[in-house]
């Protein structure tokens, strides 16, 4: 039930002792000029001071994170007390990236377990099936839900049809249409890992909870939900970073009225603000979070699997 | 961020086209708003001197900005900045300038777009279209006055929550001001906390900040009034919303779209020979049939479809208020940030 094995397969530990590191080399080159060198430029671009329309002068000091965390007034002369404009702006983007989570995990939990019930033959077809609409690109899709949802969409047309509602229901531009833009657009993130854990799973032990007689909530919570757990922490993951920095659901699907992080860091660097060295410390201050975040879930797992071992 | 990455690539693409395309073929490359010039005058340029056009696009004024400060200088010859921001890449040191004898038909701008204050006298740059900014309401749903900016900042209950804004800090500040009767760009205290209470007031009217699909949320009914640029407010009538658009006499926003020499130029020759073929009457009201606006080149109304000559949105009444967005210095511009983000919270 833990990961894959290790023994058995023809290739040795030793195989490509000689050359691993040579073998490894492209990736590492690639790693480092699109990942970690972006990376410090924006690091050291949130430390540096900001010239005016956009771009920075090479003076380091801490004024990016200072206007992050401290509120001076309309002017900036004003005694500095604690900003909340930013904090509050993280907590929405926060908390509405929980929610996707949830309700993705929510959805995505029992599809995968179908589908990885189907006999193997189907299967594939069923992964097939779940993967069709991302072939069309996000912003498209996006914006296809919005014909769906508005007033005169679709979706209002039946309800008012079927007598459901007397009154069009108010969805675009509302919180609820975000969450739904989100949870459509990461499901598969939630469901494939799901999928790829269940599949893992043997099914004879949900046999045996029931010949103890478990029941069948019993038997998912004590039984199933352990042995599929890294499956669904790696979904959450999946489906909650991506969420916390989007900002296509937000701006079409929520009228942008309000900023989330992605579209605050956007302004930062496309819009009017031109304050780059803000907008790279906001994302410096976001990928601590989702570090920490993912720190402390890999800690979890590390934790949960030793303790697993001795048993 | 996404765009962002989109358009390195598309830089980097551009740039090895540049560069694999030699020097054999002569070439203009220009850096262009999208959909916002047609194919067939490009060929037309194309067979009346053998240039050839490469076009690259962005999608607002700071995005371009930002490219050029990000590298992008030296890769392309034309850009095609609005009225402020010929200000600023002027004062950031990032256009060429020109003198009017290396245009032949310098003389068809009209008089009135010569001394414009974001470039007096022309030096970096020529009239590409130029239209108004305010907004359309849809008539359904409401039949009252709509000639005073109250309609946005302090609206009638039929369109309180069912109003979308520009999401262009510069425009939506310039038109408060307005409203409120006080300079744009003002550094007075009183008068930048009189703007930022007018917005924040004003929001919970407001249910949407969008730029992209003003047009399409008019015609479906999404909203029921729009701050929009005039042409898509024809559009927007054209396709069948019940919709007027507004000449507010407290004041609208006039801008205007110009093509400018940047800084080297690789094709500088090829450039000034594209703003020389952009400066005859006939090529530029092409543009104009495009993109419904209107181009500031004398004579060049003559040559534009009967339709476009009598749109309402493009004939503003005489003597009607119209403002150029002006270019804040540092410190107005922090405060307008500030109220900006306080706005969106």
């Amino acid at each position: 039930m833990a990961g894959g094995s290790t023994s058995g397969g023809s290739v040795k530990a030793d195989t490509y002792a000689g050359v691993r590191h040579w073998l490894l080399a492209p990736s590492w080159l690639v790693l480092l000029t699109v990942v970690v060198g972006p990376l410090c430029i924006m690091l050291i671009y949130s430390f540096l001071t900001k010239e005016f329309r956009g771009g920075v002068v090479w003076e380091f000091n801490l004024a990016a994170y200072d206007k992050f965390f401290f509120d001076r007034g309309l002017f900036g002369d004003e005694a500095p007390r604690i900003e909340w404009t930013y904090i509050s702006i993280y907590w929405r983007s926060i908390l509405q990236a929980a929610i996707a989570t949830l309700v993705s995990l929510l959805i995505g939990f029992p599809t995968a377990y179908f589908i990885a019930t189907r006999p193997t033959t189907s299967r594939a077809l069923w992964v097939f099936l779940i993967t069709i609409p991302y072939w069309v690109n996000l912003l498209i899709r996006t914006v296809s839900m919005k014909f769906l949802l508005r007033d005169q969409g679709p979706l209002n047309a039946f309800l008012l049809s079927t007598g459901i509602i007397d009154q069009p229901l108010t969805i675009v531009n509302t919180d609820v249409a975000v969450q739904l833009g989100l949870f459509y657009s990461y499901l598969p993130f939630m469901v494939l890992p799901i999928y790829a854990a269940v599949e893992q799973y043997d099914h004879r032990l949900s046999e045996a909870a029931a010949d103890l007689y478990a029941s069948r909530w019993i038997a998912l919570r004590r039984v199933i939900l352990p042995a599929v757990k890294p499956g669904v922490i790696a979904g959450c993951i999946l489906v909650f970073v991506p969420s916390l920095g989007s900002f296509l659901a937000p701006d079409l699907l929520g009228g942008a009225r309000n900023f989330m992080i992605g579209s605050l860091i956007e302004d930062q660097f496309k819009g009017q603000a031109g304050d780059w060295p803000f907008g790279a410390a906001a994302s410096m201050i976001l990928l601590s979070m989702v570090l920490i975040v993912l720190i402390v879930a890999a800690r979890r797992q590390a934790r949960a699997k030793a303790a697993g071992g001795e048993v | 961020m996404k765009q962002k990455i989109k358009k390195s690539v598309a830089a980097a693409a551009l740039v090895c086209v540049v560069t694999s395309a030699a020097k054999a073929e002569e070439q203009v490359v220009l850096y262009h708003w999208f959909e916002y010039i047609p194919q067939e005058l490009l060929e037309k340029f194309t067979s009346e001197s053998g240039i050839e056009v490469v076009m690259d696009t962005y999608d607002s004024n700071e995005a371009l900005l930002a490219s050029l400060k990000a590298g992008a200088i030296g890769t392309y010859d034309l850009a095609v900045p609005g009225d402020y921001m010929v200000e600023i890449l002027a004062n950031q040191g990032l256009l060429g300038e020109f003198k009017p004898d290396e245009l032949k038909n310098f003389e068809n701008i009209a008089d009135q777009w010569l001394n414009v204050d974001f470039d007096p006298g022309r030096q970096y740059s020529i009239p590409y279209q130029w239209g108004t900014t305010s907004f359309s309401v849809n008539r359904d749903v409401y039949q009252g006055e709509i000639d005073q900016l109250s309609v946005l900042f302090n609206p009638p209950e039929e369109l309180s929550g069912k109003i979308n804004m520009l999401d262009a800090q510069n425009d939506v500040l310039a038109l408060a001001s307005l409203y409120l009767n006080i300079p744009q760009c003002t550094n007075d205290r009183e008068q930048l906390k009189a703007i930022n209470g007018l917005v924040q007031e004003a929001k919970q009217h407001w249910v949407s900040f969008n730029s992209d699909t003003t047009k399409d949320i008019l015609v479906s009914g999404d909203v029921a009034a729009s701050m929009i640029w005039n042409g898509f407010g024809a559009r927007a009538r054209v396709e069948g919303a019940n919709i007027e658009y507004a000449f507010p006499t407290d004041g609208y926003i006039v801008w205007m779209d110009n093509v400018v020499l940047l800084k080297d130029a690789p094709n500088r020759e090829n450039a000034l020979k594209f703003m020389d073929f952009l400066l005859v009457p006939e090529n530029i009201a092409a543009v104009s049939d495009y993109a419904r606006y209107e181009s500031g080149i004398t004579g060049a109304k003559e040559h534009v479809s009967d339709e476009l000559r009598e749109m309402p949105e493009l004939n503003a009444p005489t003597g009607g208020k119209g403002h150029f967005v002006e270019v804040c210095d540092a410190e107005t511009q922090a405060v307008y940030d500030q109220i900006w983000t306080n706005l969106r919270k």
